[in-house]
């Protein structure tokens, strides 16, 4: 038995990356940013708001969040939207009251089909960022470039119709994207994707549509990752939450401004027994003074000036 | 295919052959970064998918990025403030991709052993002679860039044929810390009878067991290592133990996990007077002079003939 001749061979093997979207780059060399004010930490939460239909679409593969039954799953479907329905609200409440800031990645069915929920994000002042469709709607590799296109479009255009503000920011459903995304992304007038998870800075992207930012829109402190995937306790999530605003304090001391971003889920931390951990953490972050609430338009302009 | 790996005898945890590590320790501790480098685009092994969703599926490559951009920074200036010198499982083709990262590594006099040469290459299906080229372009690559001569093994994405072990002992490895059936070092069985080393690399300690398997917090991984060490330290006694902790930058090195993992390495090497803190290479050369006979008329002596149930 052996392997053929080219599992041995490495084209890309050469400085950098093997790709051409972003040249390598040490986070601790980078020029330092500033926030407004002089504070430490940009403060970057994000709230999904997501449309699961109850009919999946499993080509090539199911998002993560969607039905999980057979047909009909009513469990599931109504669990999603409780998250629409409640626990934003509840989310909304709290930020409110600690004057935090938003983005809200929107599927278009959301917003077309909740124009209450939409009319409460909008008064919330937080900005829209485009998620595709709905949850079917997966961007691949190897899918049509005009399917993938138009899939693009028809998002940017519909939030655009239903909200008078074109996206300036960008969210796959399931972080997933076929070869052609960035550059359709970057050709229809997208400034910054949250699909990559390989830094805590903005970072300029190269595609052949033009250039791009990724922004550090992370799983780690994810709110579904960690207390659904990973089966952790409201304390242990607001503890690391904590941990990390201390470590990125303490760098942007040394190496300039840094980001904290939180991704909420509404229906894993709006519910009834989470939401409390929701408020402690986000108060202790208030009460350090060291933290820069703003959406994440706003976290790539302050960047992009200096950068 | 086998019933039994065949590598090494069955031999028990008690009345082995006292170990005492140099200047009469307890435990030796090493700490092994893995510094990978992972293909977006990999050719496909015949046995083993790289990535779950058709290419090119950027979240679980641009997550194993973060340690080389971001990740690796914050542990090697971890270890840095409590001496410790890190013995990197290194895809080897970092040296072409980052040679930045391997350059700061070599100049803390850190220990480079081989991981394959891309975490995305598996040796699934590879015969002999290819298998070998893994090995030989290991040698010279880390050999080219940092001048030194490398001395273990942890196959890539832990992808093993019947002839790993052998083709190491052929090819002056010292050690393989590819298997994980002790806390002790211990000799393996090889056809050419050059020695080489079992040198323990605890999964069950592994950072990405404790974080993405597990599911445990950045504290709960902290005080899991702090037990760890203290049972080693208690066994080690008796005779002398090993402690490893495998990590990956694109874990440990996140915001959240690095603080809690500081606590463990003051709690590890404020224990000066037990604890040899030290690279594998050491342990293994130190094993290989002073432990290894004894250790195999040790083990002949244990065997007993097995016996049938009837």
């Amino acid at each position: 038995m052996s392997l053929p001749e080219d599992y041995l061979k490495y084209p890309h093997r050469s400085h950098g990356m093997d790709h051409t979207l972003y040249p390598w780059s040490n986070l601790m060399d980078r020029k330092p940013v500033k926030w407004p004010d002089d504070k430490s930490v940009a403060l970057w939460i994000t709230v999904a708001l997501e449309y699961f239909p109850l009919t999946p679409n499993d080509g090539p593969f199911r998002a993560p969040g969607h039905m999980v039954t057979p047909y009909p799953d009513y469990r599931t479907f109504t669990t999603r939207d409780y998250g629409n329905r409640i626990g934003v609200f509840r989310i909304m409440k709290v930020l409110q009251k600690l004057d935090l800031k938003a983005s809200a990645p929107m599927s278009v069915e959301a917003a077309k089909r909740y124009p209450a929920l939409l009319e409460a994000v909008q008064k919330c002042d937080w900005e829209i960022i485009g998620h595709g469709m709905d949850m079917n709607h997966i961007h691949y590799g190897g899918m049509d470039a005009d399917v993938e296109e138009k899939q693009i479009v028809d998002c940017l255009d519909d939030l655009e119709a239903l909200t008078g503000r074109k996206p300036q920011g960008w969210l796959s459903p399931a972080r997933s994207e076929s070869e052609n995304t960035l550059a359709l992304l970057a050709k229809h007038g997208v400034e910054y994707v949250c699909d990559w998870v390989n830094d805590d800075m903005p970072y300029p992207m190269t595609t052949e549509g033009g250039p791009l930012a990724a922004m550090p829109h992370t799983m780690e402190l994810e709110d579904r990752q960690l207390m659904v995937t990973l089966g952790q306790n409201e304390e242990t999530y607001e503890e690391q939450i904590l941990a990390a605003f201390d470590l990125l304090r303490q760098e942007a001391k040394t190496t300039g401004g840094r980001i904290l971003h939180l991704s909420l889920t509404p229906y894993v931390i709006g519910q009834p027994f989470r939401i409390h951990i929701l408020k402690s953490v986000l108060s202790k972050l208030v009460e350090s003074g060291d933290i820069w609430s703003a959406t994440g338009g706003k976290i790539l302009e302050v960047w992009k000036q200096q950068s | 295919m086998k019933y039994d790996p065949g590598l090494y005898d069955y031999w028990p945890y008690e009345n082995r052959p006292k170990i005492t590590w140099p200047g009469g320790k307890k435990v030796a501790f090493w700490v092994a970064p893995n510094i990978e480098f992972y293909e977006l685009d990999p050719p496909a092994n015949p046995q083993r998918k790289s990535w779950p969703r058709p290419h090119p599926d950027i979240v679980p490559y641009s997550y194993r990025d973060h340690g080389n951009r971001v990740g690796h920074w914050r542990l090697m200036e971890m270890m840095d403030e409590f001496g410790v010198r890190g013995s990197i499982s290194l895809s080897v083709a970092m040296c072409q991709h980052h040679p930045e990262i391997i350059e700061a590594c070599a100049a803390r006099n850190w220990e480079f052993f081989s991981h394959g040469i891309y975490n995305t290459r598996y040796i699934y299906g590879m015969d002999r002679a290819q298998e070998e080229s893994i090995l030989l372009d290991s040698i010279k690559t880390v050999e080219a860039t940092t001048g030194q001569r490398i001395r273990g093994y942890l196959a890539p994405a832990l992808t093993h044929t019947e002839d790993t072990i052998d083709l190491l002992a052929e090819n002056g490895f010292w050690y393989s810390c590819d298997l994980f059936q002790d806390d002790q070092p211990q000799p393996l069985k090889t056809k050419n009878g050059n020695k080489l080393v079992s040198m323990p690399y605890s999964l069950e300690v592994n950072d990405h067991y404790a974080f993405n398997v597990y599911g445990q917090s950045a504290r709960q991984y902290a005080d899991l290592l702090k037990r760890q060490f203290d049972t080693l330290l208690e066994e080690g006694a008796d005779s002398g133990t090993v402690m490893c902790i495998p990590l990956h930058a694109y874990l440990i090195g996140r915001a959240h996990r690095i603080g809690p993992f500081r606590d463990v390495l003051d709690y590890i090497t404020s224990h000066k007077d037990d604890v040899w803190v030290t690279t594998a290479s050491e342990i293994a050369e130190f094993y290989m002079n002073n432990c290894y006979d004894e250790a195999l008329a040790n083990i002949a002596a244990a065997q007993t003939p097995a016996r049938e149930a009837s």
